[in-house]
Order: structure tokens, then sequence, then C-alpha cells
């Protein structure tokens, strides 16, 4: 599927409840079935600055797809990079590099979350978008 | 008067509100208090009404201003039973109160001499202290803390020498709830000829402290935090003191005569008070204390600590719920966590209930670092919260649970 077909499908998701809380829920179910990282990758260098919980985001290159694992030690913030490693790993760099995120407010999960953690998802999506330029380069190399 | 919750919720129109659907829970008064409408009104009446400059105008709105601003110095000194009201300095809060004091102290201050810091400090009260460290070239020590978190008297005696200058503590702790022996604290640092001061930030919503019977040298608040407005606290300071500490900010306000050659700086307590300072803030600091006398601070305290009580030990009954901070001094905080859910996520769902907690560290990395975790949630209560939102909470942080594990 195409960044944009997961992206739909993800909207679409997300428009089954109605209630906050439910949407909370499901977010929760997501970060519980993020496959579990490597442990040995979860290292500071690998911390997204600007969270109030810790996320550890780790990225590497599969048959020119890059391929993204994380981790957080909030179940919340570990929902909202599993929506977020579901919509970009497995893509191509330059994919990655030029996808639109309008999805996230349309999910309405920008306005949904406290201010320190809208941060956060700023800080998520910026990492990962770094790391497919970088992949990108090395392409291109 | 009787105490009568549901007629003091009445004086707070913020109460009313709702929150994500739900009516509004607010259990986060230890970072600030609401406002009674006595406060607002005062802010409202001082711009409508009579809002000028103070201290130097000729004319009667000045003069009326300045009144006001006046007589709120001369309240905060009857509140604290301070013996001048040129010891109460008009500050930003807290913060801007340390800072003051801290700067004053660096040419006091030589290497090798050491100043003492307690284990559970906000930032705001190490941080200045710790500039003034390396201004100085002064030693900073920690007095330490139990697993119940309250300091450890006897390594407190410890540390303490003729080499000790400045001790600084807070006097109830704003993660823990922790109420310090502030009066023991202050004594044994003055047998060693230590400065004391006292961080009154979370005290004194919830206590009236006699400052003359404390004998401390410098004790700082924020009006925000006893139902006062942002941007305005008291710093005391013993004249003694006050008059050797060097002015912290020049400006106008602060001096007695300027020329190009050498300024000569107001006597107190004009002196730390350069430029137009918050005239409304410091009017209605006198409401908000005037406000929380008229309730008394015996039925304040009563009413908390009942809070406290039923708080606890519904919370406690909470399976993997643990409490940090379990001093049998205390005051109506509670900081909690859940077995293996990070705080962070309780505060978004309890959010979501319309219950206002802080989570994170609460400032004071220190003490995280000592219980070796990432932060809590902090539910802090004051004398407008009610048993029933107390069973909010405690159905609230079921709910969080259920749902986070």
């Amino acid at each position: 599927m195409s960044i944009a077909e997961i992206q739909e499908e993800l909207i679409d998701e997300f428009s089954l409840f109605d209630d906050w809380m439910d949407k909370y829920e499901h977010l929760i179910g997501l970060g519980k079935s993020l496959p579990l990282i490597d442990p040995a990758l979860k290292t500071d260098d690998r911390i997204i600055k600007g969270c109030q919980s810790k996320v550890w985001l780790h990225a590497a290159m599969e048959n020119d797809k890059l391929i993204f694992t994380a981790d957080s030690d909030a179940i919340i913030t570990k929902g909202i990079i599993a929506v977020l490693v579901r919509v970009f790993s497995g893509q191509s760099p330059e994919e990655i590099v030029k996808a639109n995120t309008d999805f996230i407010d349309q999910i309405g999960l920008k306005e949904h979350l406290s201010p320190t953690r809208a941060n956060g998802l700023v800080s998520m999506i910026k990492q990962m978008k770094l790391y497919a330029i970088a992949f990108q380069a090395q392409l291109k190399k | 008067m009787a105490f009568n919750v549901t007629q003091i919720r009445e004086d707070f129109p913020i109460l009313k509100r709702e929150v994500n659907g739900k009516p509004l829970v607010y259990l986060d008064n230890a970072a600030t208090s609401q406002k009674p409408k006595q406060v607002i009104d005062s802010i409202v009446d001082y711009y409508s009404l009579y809002n000028s400059n103070i201290h130097r105008g000729v004319h009667t709105l000045s003069q009326e201003a300045t009144d006001a601003y006046e007589a709120s110095r001369k309240k905060i000194q009857k509140h604290f039973n301070i013996s001048r009201s040129h010891e109460v300095i008009f500050t930003s809060g807290t913060t801007h109160g340390i800072n003051l004091v801290a700067n004053g102290f660096t040419s006091f201050l030589k290497e090798g001499d050491e100043v003492l810091v307690s284990a559970m400090e906000h930032h705001s009260n190490i941080v200045p202290w710790q500039m003034l460290c390396e201004r100085s070239g002064a030693v900073m020590k920690v007095i330490p803390m139990s697993e119940e978190g309250t300091l450890l008297l006897d390594e407190y005696d410890q540390l303490l020498s003729d080499r000790t200058k400045l001790v600084f503590v807070n006097h109830i702790s704003n993660s823990l709830g922790t109420i310090n022996p502030v009066d023991i604290i202050i004594e044994k640092a003055h047998q060693v000829g230590a400065a004391v001061l006292v961080d009154g930030a979370q005290s004194c919503s919830h206590i009236k402290p006699d400052l003359q019977a404390l004998d401390v040298d410098f004790y700082v608040t924020s009006a925000h935090k006893m139902c006062g407005p942002t941007g305005i606290g008291m710093l005391y300071g013993k004249e003694s003191w006050l008059q050797k500490l060097p002015p912290y900010q020049g400006g106008g306000e602060m001096i007695a005569e300027v020329t190009f050659e050498k300024t000569t700086f107001a006597d107190l307590p004009h002196k730390f008070e350069a430029g137009t300072p918050n005239i409304a803030g410091g009017i209605a600091f006198g409401t908000a204390i005037d406000y929380l006398n008229e309730i008394g601070f015996n039925a304040i305290a009563g009413h908390e600590q009942e809070l406290l009580t039923y708080a606890t030990e519904e919370l406690l009954k909470v399976p993997g719920l643990k409490i940090y901070g379990t001093g049998r001094e205390k005051t109506s905080v509670i900081s909690f966590n859940l077995e293996d859910i990070h705080p962070y996520d309780v505060g978004t769902i309890l959010d979501k209930l319309g219950i206002a907690v802080r989570t994170g560290h609460h400032c004071t990395q220190p003490i995280m670092d000592f219980y070796k975790i990432p932060g809590t949630v902090r539910a802090s209560f004051a004398f407008y919260n009610t048993k029933e939102e107390v069973d909010i909470l405690v159905e609230g942080v079921r709910k969080a649970q259920m749902m986070l594990s």
C-alpha cells in the first residue's frame, strides 16, 4: 500500500469511534501491537528529543525500503509512534520525504493531544523524515 | 463562621466550567490555585477605577493607587507577623526573590564557604544557588532525605560547620507534600552563624507562617499559589540583611539621587523595587490574603487534611498504586504512580475525564532520580475541593489503569 492509502485507512479506522475515550483506547491498542524493538537499539542516541516520555526510533534499509522500529515508555506515545511506523515503514525514502502528514489533523490526533505531546508528535515525524533524507542521500551515492 | 465548601465554591467562577464535556475537577493546586471573584474584582476595580503609577504622582489617582498598593504591603506584613513593613519586598514571585538573594550573596561568599540545600528542592531553589557557587567559589552540599521523603536531620547536623554560610530549604515540598521542620533547621543554622532562606511557595496556601517566631532570615513566596494573581510575590528579609544586600536591579523607583557620577539608593523596600511594579497584582495579593483569612487557616487546614486522609485511603485501595512522600507531617499533595504505567499516560486519560493533575518531574528531577522514576502523577488539593472530587479522581485512576495496562 502507498503512504496515501495507509493514511486513508487510518482516517477511516479512527472515524469509527465517536468518543475520544474510544479513540484513545484504539491508539493504546495500536501501541500494544507495535512489534518489539531490539533492546540493544534502545540507546540514548536513538531517543527523540522533545517528548516528555521517552521514544526510541531506529531506521534501517531493506531492499531500498526504509524499515522503522520504535518503542516508548508511555503507552499512548507508543500508540502515536505506532501510527507513524504503520504509515512510513516499508516505504522508499523518496516517498517518505515527499509525503504530507495532513492525515494527523484529519484523524484529530493533534488537537486531542496535550501541547507537549503534540510537540513530540512533530518531533517524531521530523526525525523519520530526517532518516529518509539521510538514506536517500546514501542511495544517490 | 462554619466552613462550608459548597458556599466557598461559589466564589470561584472557574469551578463551574466543563473540560472535555465533563465538570472540571481541578487538582493541580500546587502548580497554581484558582482565583475567587473577590480577587478578580480587585484587579478589574484597579484598572477600571484608579489605574495610575504609584509613589510619584501628584494627582489623586496616583495617591489612591499608592495607598492601595502600600495597604497591601501592610496586609502581608500583618499576615506573616513581620515586624517592619519595609522588610516586605514585592517581587514577581518566589523565583525572583530567590535570585535577588542569591545575587546579593555573591560578594559575601568566598572560596571554601559552604551552602546547604535540601534534597527535595524545586529547581528554582537549586539553580540560582549553583550559579552563586560558580561566581563565588562556594561549595553546595545536599541534606539527604529518607525513603518516606523526609529530611535526615542527623545528616544535616553533620553537614553544618563554621564553613556553612547559607542554608536554603523549602517549607513544604511541591512534589511530596512533606512539611519540613524549618524551625529546627533555622535554629541549628544560626548556631553556626549561617543564614537561612525558606522557600514558601507551597506552604502559604496551607498554613500561616509566623516569620518572627521562626526567626528566619529570608522567606519567599508567590501570590498565585494562594488565590492571588500570577507575576507577584513577596520576599521577606530581616532588615539587617536587606540593608547589607546590594540592589539586584537598577532603575527608577529604587534611587535616592542620581548624577552621572554616582547614584545613591533609596531606602528599603524601594531599593529592591526598581521600575513600575505589578500594581494590580500587588493590590490583588492583599485581597487574596484577606480572603484566605476570612475563611481562616485553621478551617482550611482542617478541610485539606480531611481530603488528604480520605484521598490517601481511597487511592491506596487501587492495586499497584504507590504514593511517594509518606512522611507524617504532610500537606494535601499526593504524588503517585501506577505499577508499570507511565504517569504521563495516566494524566492524559484523567484530562479526558475533566480531571486536572500534574504529571512529570514537577521541576524536582533530583527527587525523581532518588526514587528512580521518570515522574509521578500529582494530585494537589485546595480548600475548595470536595470528597466527591476525590471519588471522581479515584474512579478516573481506576479507569486509566484498566485502559493502560
